[in-house]
């Protein structure tokens, strides 16, 4: 028996990772994105528009960049199934949830900031990517995703 | 100094223009840093280390577009851009760029 498991030491050694990667991965995704809803809930009075609003001048009180982003990887059950689809090609929706999450996150962070500050709104809201995690680890094949949200949050005077 | 990335300042007017301002910073992540993240690749989620690097590194970028832009007499810089290339392996650079203004 100890022979054996020291035979396939490699086997058994990634069946626990692939494992650990799917129950953690699969645990923390459920409360990532629980998360994200209370938050997403809890803002949904502050409006965001990507467009960039006219305001009459007597109106605003103040008007500041706000940014919010992230960084989120996958885990390792979830790359293997991606690298599986890479050879058959198809949705790879072990990723769509990932961009979906580092999105919705950095979002969430710019409305925080814009809430701390008192606005009332946010125009012309800009989404970007980074690469830091992608240059530098091309071959080891690290799924992670940098997103940034950025806009201009629009403090209101109420009359 | 006032940053939007408007077109203008939301309130106010533009009296006066300077033409673009920019800012850039190229950073490495660490080795200690890499390493967490290696390890949180296993399981997913968050890469704290990562999400702080590049915040830093963008408010760096910010801050030295707004020191160029004081310099001019500006007191905004309008029509804020963020862009990020990598020049090396395990480099990013960061840069932000804009239109300084003065605004009444």
């Amino acid at each position: 028996m100890t022979a054996t498991i020291l035979h396939n030491l490699d086997l058994f050694i990634f069946l626990i990772l692939l494992l650990c990667g799917y129950i953690v991965g699969s645990l923390s995704e459920r409360r990532h994105y629980r998360s994200i809803e209370a938050r997403e809930r809890a803002l949904l009075r502050l409006a965001v528009v990507t467009a960039e609003g006219r305001f009459d001048p007597y109106q605003v009180k103040d008007a500041f960049l706000v940014n919010g982003s992230v960084v989120i990887s996958t885990d390792y059950f979830k790359r293997l199934l991606a690298i599986l689809r890479n050879i058959f090609g198809g949705r790879v929706k072990a990723y769509e949830s990932l961009v979906d999450r580092a999105r919705r996150e950095a979002i969430l962070r710019m409305k925080e900031q814009a809430r701390a500050g008192g606005a009332q709104m946010i125009v012309n809201l800009r989404l970007e990517t980074a690469t830091i995690g992608r240059s530098a680890n091309r071959k080891k094949q690290v799924g992670s995703v940098e997103a940034m949200a950025y806009g201009t949050a629009v403090v209101i005077e109420r009359q | 100094m006032i940053l939007t990335n408007v077109g203008s300042v939301p309130g106010k007017n533009i009296v006066e223009h300077f033409g673009i301002v920019q800012g850039s910073t190229v950073r490495a992540k660490h080795l200690g840093r890499d390493l967490m993240a290696g390890l949180k690749n296993l399981v997913g989620g968050e890469l704290k280390g990562y999400t702080e690097l590049l915040q830093d590194a963008r408010s760096e970028a910010m801050q030295r577009m707004s020191t160029q832009a004081e310099q001019m007499g500006a007191n905004a810089v309008v029509n804020i851009r963020f862009a990020t290339s990598s020049v090396a392996q395990g480099a990013a650079e960061l840069f932000a760029y804009g239109t300084a203004v003065r605004v009444e």
